[in-house]
């Protein structure tokens, strides 16, 4: 008792309400120019621009005609608008003997797309939760294997591929390369779903054997709910992987079935005539839409499924 | 054995993981209604044990038998058991009731005995608010009533609880607690409860397993294992503060025997041998902090005096480190007949409370 109240006496000897709000108080206070801020915003400044004139000197010749673009200002704006490059590139531009433009390439991909997208990642998430969560006999040995599967550089198998297209009777069609692109996405997509359903809780699994469920069951009522996070990022890997894809479009499809790369690779690289600058520039962009439509949409889920590491139940 | 009053019954178990043995021909019966708790450290088995009951692991010799029937290869669904987990392990997306009936939609029951049978379970735990929220608004001593709703809505025989209640703090874990206590009561279904924790162990167990190294070391009531551990890892394993160890021999002097350390000398008339009686030889005496009496000035068949070391005020109990002999001597006082540190104290005690262990092996005397 004695002690408590010599220390309330020092206390209030001291006037604690004027001098304890004078000294530093709160959040402590940050200058808006500090030099650490300069240097960190004028580093990310000039990154931004330097990635994005290329964009921008694009953009404005894809709109100039092409007396003005002859005049050589690549940095200018157009001082006449025109959208005529656009829709050449579209709908009238010469690929070889054809001469609609990108929309047959278009509709290419977008064939290619789609199901390859769907049938690669309908696998390879049934493929990562075998691995995952049922430990069959050889399940590593097998996994290995996909893994290895991972880094053997294409161009090996080119050529057998074409051997085995022509053999089932797929070569040149858009079945056959869709069926190369699922292939291909496999390893790298099963070991994606495989960590995912790992970080799953095992007792999770567990309980739903306990209760009854089977390999199916547990997959569709209880990991699919919960894997949708990983299966934006697996769709977002697969469409602009095989949208952008140019090697296996050009060698295992013929000029009617080429995909969106191809056609634009050919209307750029046309030796005949005079180089339209503005028709490639808007062709380009036109073919880049796709998985840049695809990023700003989902950006956001991207980065969570990224992120998303250990599932709260 | 067709016994009828068994329900789950291990026979001649063994579990390997490659050169790792697991579980080692372990043998276990559990009578019908018992509450057997499973308890041991971290890697003792006893988890693997109860996953192997639940057939969520294939074991590598031996036989399980529920309610008479041998369930080895059978299904987790077909055993007639029902698993509380750890981590909860409820299903996120679903509500609580989805949780529940989750089982039972997957075993074709019809929908009106389901909702029955939710409606039931939800009342027996109090669940009833909770029905229509997602597992992550629940707190975590919801969450595991859901856990256990989980297991009592399918009506099994066997309950299987995997450490239930470490995820909770120490205040939801006591009332859990008597919660299972008060439904084993209740619905006098067979359970099976794996813990590290004794406290856990004690108050709920009509017999506990103290399991090291996949083996059961003891199987017997909780007062029994407290106070005639058959060896020296039972008796360090059980009781808080831990049992005190002081390192001598037993030695025989006219025919009664005592027992002999730092120059100290405990008679040992008391003491119950095994049945091959007292011999000499070297031993381990085991005493618990809370048989040794401090300033009680009654007559012990032993007793001494002790300088105090250090003072562990625990609330109701205090715990006082001292020096018997040369050996190191915890013992528990009530609190306000704590002694000061500095102070010698008279100790006593009953060679009728201790433990001996044999020296070499640990086994009990």
């Amino acid at each position: 008792m004695a002690d408590v109240q010599t220390l309330n006496t020092v206390a209030a000897g001291m006037d604690p309400a004027a001098d304890q709000l004078s000294g530093p108080r709160g959040a402590r206070p940050r200058r808006v120019l500090s030099r650490r801020n300069i240097f960190l915003y004028g580093t990310l400044i000039l990154v931004a621009i330097y990635y994005l004139i290329p964009l921008y000197v694009m953009i404005v010749t894809s709109l100039k005609g092409m007396p003005e673009i002859r005049l050589g200002n690549i940095f200018s704006p157009p001082v006449e608008i025109t959208f005529e490059p656009w829709v050449k590139a579209w709908a009238t531009a010469c690929t070889g003997l054809n001469c609609d433009g990108l929309s047959r390439g278009f509709w290419n991909s977008v064939q290619i797309t789609v199901p390859s997208v769907i049938f690669s990642i309908a696998v390879a998430s049934v493929n990562g939760y075998a691995l995952a969560n049922w430990r069959f006999k050889g399940a590593d040995t097998f996994f290995t294997i996909l893994i290895v599967g991972a880094f053997i550089p294409y161009q090996v198998m080119i050529y057998p591929i074409v051997i085995l297209l022509r053999e089932m009777g797929l070569y040149g069609s858009l079945w056959g390369l869709v069926i190369v692109h699922s292939i291909f996405g496999m390893p790298i997509l099963t070991l994606l779903f495989r960590n995912y359903f790992s970080s799953v809780p095992e007792e999770l699994f567990k309980a739903a054997r306990v209760d009854g469920a089977g390999f199916w069951r547990i997959y569709f009522l209880i990991m699919l709910p919960m894997a949708l996070p990983i299966f934006v990022v697996a769709i977002i890997i697969q469409i602009t992987g095989i949208w952008n894809d140019f090697l296996f479009g050009v060698i295992y499809t013929k000029p009617d079935t080429y995909p969106m790369t191809v056609q634009l690779n050919n209307i750029v690289n046309s030796v005949q005539g005079v180089k339209e600058y503005n028709v490639n520039m808007a062709a380009t962009i036109l073919t880049g839409l796709v998985p840049l439509i695809v990023y700003f949409v989902s950006g956001k889920l991207f980065v969570r499924g990224i992120a998303a590491g250990a599932v709260k139940g | 054995m067709g016994n009828d009053g068994v329900s789950v019954s291990i026979r001649n178990l063994s579990l390997n993981f490659g050169a790792v043995s697991v579980l080692k021909s372990l043998d276990l019966d559990i009578q019908d209604g018992e509450f057997l708790v499973l308890l041991g450290p971290s890697g003792c088995g006893k988890s693997t044990l109860l996953n192997c009951i639940a057939g969520l692991m294939d074991v590598t010799d031996g036989q399980i038998h529920i309610k008479g029937r041998n369930v080895t290869w059978e299904e987790p669904k077909d055993r007639g058991i029902g698993m509380v987990f750890q981590s909860y392990a409820l299903y996120p997306q679903m509500s609580v009731r989805g949780n529940l009936s989750f089982g039972l939609k997957t075993a074709g029951m019809a929908k009106d005995e389901i909702a029955k049978r939710v409606a039931r379970t939800a009342d027996v735990l109090q669940i009833e608010p909770l029905l229509d929220r997602k597992p992550s608004q629940l707190s975590g001593g919801q969450r595991q009533r859901v856990a256990i709703g989980r297991a009592l809505v399918r009506d099994v025989d066997v309950f299987l609880f995997d450490e239930p209640l470490s995820n909770l703090d120490a205040k939801l874990r006591s009332e859990l607690r008597v919660e299972i206590k008060r439904l084993h009561q209740k619905l006098a279904n067979t359970m099976i409860y794996v813990t590290h924790d004794q406290i856990e162990a004690m108050t709920l167990a009509d017999r506990i397993a103290v399991m090291r190294s996949g083996q059961i070391q003891q199987l017997d009531a909780p007062q029994t294992i407290y106070s005639r551990p058959v060896n020296r890892y039972v008796a360090d394993f059980i009781g808080s503060p831990g049992m005190n160890f002081i390192e001598g021999e037993v030695v025989l002097s006219d025919g009664a025997p005592r027992f002999r350390f730092d120059g100290l000398d405990i008679p040992l008339a008391n003491y119950q041998f095994d049945k091959a009686g007292a011999q000499a030889g070297q031993a381990t005496f085991g005493i618990r902090p809370e048989h040794v009496a401090v300033n009680s000035g009654d007559d012990w068949p032993f007793s001494a005096s002790v300088p105090v070391e250090i003072v562990e005020p625990m609330g109701s109990d205090t715990l006082v480190w001292s020096r018997l002999g040369k050996q190191a001597l915890t013992i528990r006082v009530s609190s306000e007949r704590a002694p000061r540190v500095g102070e010698n104290v008279t100790i006593g005690f009953d060679p009728m409370n201790a433990s001996l262990f044999d020296a070499a092996s640990g086994d009990r005397l």
